[in-house]
């Protein structure tokens, strides 16, 4: 059986997609095989964060729809050998998406790997819905920022009141805050809500705070998951958050600000 | 206090108001979270009774149902009376 995990956020454009792409990535770093499924329906990008986009055939809705299988559909990374990613739709048709068509395909996946990262769209309509109803486990993607954080509260209600685990009665989804783009130099100002800050409000437990990072943009331009680039804050922050996820007790870095040297400044680094 | 000191204490920590904010946010949407659908109409009706009496604002009553236990809810009424408007029996 596969472990369900589904990175959500409510609010658009924190860091969903790239932090899906970053894990899925990771997890499979780790050995373990993984499939990230693109639950955006209609606006699937997915692919172009993984670097895939030109090898899709076939869908997540085909597959739904029986027009084609698995197989046919999953994309198989060029980098790693036990990672797949399966795209979403390009489709308008909002309800493409339904229960029991996504429980089948995930039961199918389920039989084949360790780990199923679904990448929730953003909002609170069917497709977000869809892509949390089946999860073990919910990353709730935050920004420090007043709009970021109202929205992860509200999704975590949905996480405990609407999906598979809570209509029938289960233990609950494990909720995992991961901050992104955080800002420690803004922090120390007082210009950015600080961790603790964020923690306190929510109350779920903090798996990974990713820093605010150029390397995630030149990540997504050259279609390189971020936490390939080992070299970068962004991407050694995603490793540390991959190794908490499997149960790895790893302490948390870049939450304060970094003294750099004056040459450092000059020549970065 | 020196000029440069006059423009640092002018400029607010901003971190803290949405700290602050979102801490009252959050909390109010929880509770309208976890309350039965029909408190916020409670709400108005109960505002509409007490409006034949009293002139009130909106955001002088508030209802909220807490769940004690198991079996026992409670349900709290809490009207905010202007000081001067109030009115002989």
């Amino acid at each position: 059986m596969a472990k369900i995990i589904v990175v959500t956020s409510g609010k658009g454009g924190v860091g969903k997609t790239t932090t899906s792409a970053a894990i899925g990535t990771g997890l499979a770093l780790k050995g373990h095989k993984t499939v990230i499924v693109d639950f955006d329906i209609g606006l699937r990008n997915l692919d172009l964060i993984m670097g895939c986009e030109r090898r899709v055939v076939y869908d997540f809705v085909n597959v739904i729809n029986n027009e084609a299988n698995l197989k046919q559909a999953l994309i198989k990374d060029k980098r790693l050998e036990n990672l797949f990613i399966l795209p979403a739709s390009q489709t308008r048709d909002k309800d493409a998406l339904h229960k029991e068509g996504v429980e089948r395909v995930l039961n199918e996946l389920s039989e084949e790997f360790e780990f199923i990262i679904c990448d929730s769209p953003a909002g609170i309509e069917s497709g977000a819905m869809m892509a949390l109803y089946f999860a073990d486990e919910a990353i709730v993607v935050t920004n420090p920022e007043v709009s970021s954080v109202r929205d992860s509260d509200r999704i975590l209600g949905m996480l405990s009141s609407k999906s598979r685990r809570a209509e029938q009665g289960l233990p609950g989804i494990k909720e995992h805050l991961l901050l992104t783009r955080y800002n420690p130099e803004r922090v120390q100002k007082g210009e950015m809500l600080s961790v603790d800050d964020v923690n306190e409000i929510l109350a779920i437990k903090l798996l990974g705070v990713i820093p605010e990072s150029q390397a995630v943009l030149n990540a997504s331009n050259s279609g390189q998951p971020v936490i390939l680039d080992t070299e970068s804050d962004a991407g050694q922050a995603y490793l540390d958050t991959v190794a908490r996820l499997l149960g790895e007790n790893v302490q948390f870095r870049f939450l304060n600000v970094e003294k750099k040297g004056l040459l450092k400044r000059i020549f970065g680094g | 206090m020196s000029l440069l000191d006059y423009f640092r204490s002018s400029k607010k920590n901003t971190a803290n108001q949405a700290k602050e904010r979102l801490q009252i946010i959050v909390a109010h949407e929880r509770r309208r979270r976890t309350s039965p659908d029909y408190l916020p109409q409670l709400e108005r009706d109960i505002l509409e009774v007490i409006r034949k009496y009293v002139d009130i604002a909106d955001d002088q009553v508030s209802v909220t149902l807490e769940k004690s236990s198991d079996e026992l809810s409670v349900l709290e009424l809490n009207v905010t009376f202007p000081e001067d408007k109030r009115q002989g029996s």
